[in-house]
């Protein structure tokens, strides 16, 4: 992962992408190599690796019985955010959230438990940023502009972030860079608006299906494996 | 350690209470209902017999004392079973936060929420039954310390086991505490025990605390050696629990055990 750059994370489901998202979090220990965060061994450091580190997950809604505010203010200690309050009422402010500051996060709608979610994700200023599926509860619109602000914030920040979707639109639109995961490996690595055309697929989303249904049990290689190995 | 992680995890369990009755109910009214029933047994047994023992120092006292270390333990384990309930480990171990400083937060909880237990059963006590509490004078520091350490050993060990074992076996954290009062003596001395009965109370700390509980009450002193002896065992229960939690939680790792955990995934 390179400073500012949206890697996205894709393959079907059961192809490692939330395995993998979980290993850099530090909550799941790989079989096998190492990961590094800022030039820090998670392993081995996992503390500090983790202090630039962030996520958000629609599989780990934050606790619903504690208000937004509670919520940003717990998250900001456990990350231990020097300014914390100042931190978190330009969070609340950036992502809408000032009228539910003192709702309960559990009552919340998806679209507003998804903003909670990125604004949690922001407090520590992550340098690597993890979201799976952040816009996979969002109507269009919402989703549009939570793109529109995440990259944004790429840019600015220089923040990595690391997405996994199966909207091929929303990646082609916001990712740098592709990596297609089946069975925990990488089969195919690109740009996703040329990675299609490279590949005899009209959309990102032909080449995601094709890859998607290739065998690849017992070891049987596909096609468009060769191209990647050989990278 | 860090200061803020370690506030975090109390400050999460003081938003919870300050918003919900239903939590802060139980650790007044259980202990109350406890003190009452008790006074009440304590204060009849004391008219029926003629045996020259205060039953209100001896009794009543030995359950405010049992029910301070049941609310130590279970301060750490309640703590705990939030994160379950609420399915906030990813949330929580995704963080920089270190396993020591996670349980220094329960610790911290559970001070905050025993000393409330502890100030009710006081009052109670004191003002409905004469409870003579500070009549034990210093000797209320060491008492009271060992029942903290070990209740605080076996809320981390119990927290450990569910983290093993699922959310559904936090039912058998539950009566922990009723299992053990047979063996540390609370309400007889450990000599009415049968000899296997008895070496595993001595190798519990609170059987110390209320055995010299009873004799300083029937006037007969104390035992240093006996209290010190209890102070290092539940140093070394916390230890022990600690260092299994630590090694629990390293399983949980690299089994996926955490980043799945949830009532579905363990049995």
């Amino acid at each position: 992962m390179r400073a500012g750059e949206i890697v996205g994370l894709l393959g079907p489901n059961g192809a490692g992408k939330t395995s993998t998202i979980n290993m850099v979090l530090g909550v799941l220990q790989p079989s096998a190599g190492s990961i590094c965060i800022e030039g820090t061994d998670l392993a081995r450091h996992r503390s500090q690796a983790l202090a630039h580190t962030n996520f958000a997950a629609v599989y780990a809604a934050l606790p619903g019985n504690l208000t937004v505010h509670q919520n940003l203010r717990f998250f900001s200690l456990l990350y231990n955010v020097a300014g914390g309050a100042r931190r978190i009422e330009q969070l609340l402010t950036e992502f809408d959230l000032q009228p539910l500051r003192n709702t309960r996060s559990g009552v919340l709608s998806s679209g507003e438990q998804t903003r909670l979610a990125l604004a949690k994700a922001l407090l520590n200023e992550p340098r690597l940023l993890l979201l799976d599926e952040p816009t996979a509860s969002l109507d269009p619109s919402a989703a549009n502009l939570i793109r529109s602000r995440i990259r944004a914030m790429a840019s600015r920040s220089g923040c990595g972030i690391l997405w996994t979707s199966h909207n091929m639109y929303e990646v082609e639109q916001t990712c740098d860079r592709v990596l297609f995961l089946s069975r925990g490996r990488i089969l195919l690595e690109g740009d996703p608006k040329t990675l299609p055309h490279a590949h005899g697929a009209v959309t990102l989303e032909e080449l995601f299906i094709r890859l998607a249904r290739e065998p690849l049990a017992a070891g049987s290689q596909p096609a468009s494996t060769a191209t990647a190995a050989g990278r | 350690m860090k200061l803020r992680p370690i506030a975090a995890i109390a400050l999460r369990q003081f938003y919870l209470m300050r918003g919900s009755p239903t939590r802060v109910l139980p650790m007044i009214a259980w202990v109350a209902v406890d003190i009452v029933l008790w006074g009440f047994i304590s204060r009849y047994l004391n008219t029926v017999t003629s045996s020259g023992i205060n039953f209100i120092a001896s009794l009543l006292g030995a359950v405010l004392f049992w029910d301070f270390f049941t609310r130590v333990m279970q301060g750490v384990t309640m703590a705990f079973f939030e994160d379950v309930w609420s399915r906030n480990f990813i949330n929580v171990f995704a963080t920089p936060l270190l396993i020591s400083e996670y349980l220094t937060g329960l610790v911290l909880t559970s001070v905050a929420t025993s000393l409330v237990g502890l100030v009710v059963m006081l009052l109670l006590a004191t003002w409905l039954f004469g409870l003579p509490f500070f009549a034990l004078g210093l000797l209320l520091l060491p008492f009271l310390l060992v029942l903290f350490l070990f209740g605080i050993g076996l809320g981390v060990l119990a927290s450990a086991l569910v983290l093993r074992l699922g959310p559904a076996s936090e039912w058998l954290v539950w009566p922990i505490p009723a299992l053990l009062s047979p063996f540390v003596g609370v309400f007889y001395p450990l000599a009415t025990l049968p000899p296997w009965m008895r070496a595993i109370g001595h190798a519990l700390p609170p059987s110390y605390v209320f055995e010299n509980m009873r004799s300083v009450v029937a006037g007969h002193g104390y035992s240093g050696s006996g209290l010190l002896i209890a102070i290092a065992l539940a140093l070394l229960d916390i230890l022990l629990a600690a260092w299994l939690f630590t090694v629990i939680h390293r399983y949980a790792v690299r089994s996926g055990l955490l980043a799945r955990y949830s009532a579905e995934s363990v049995s």
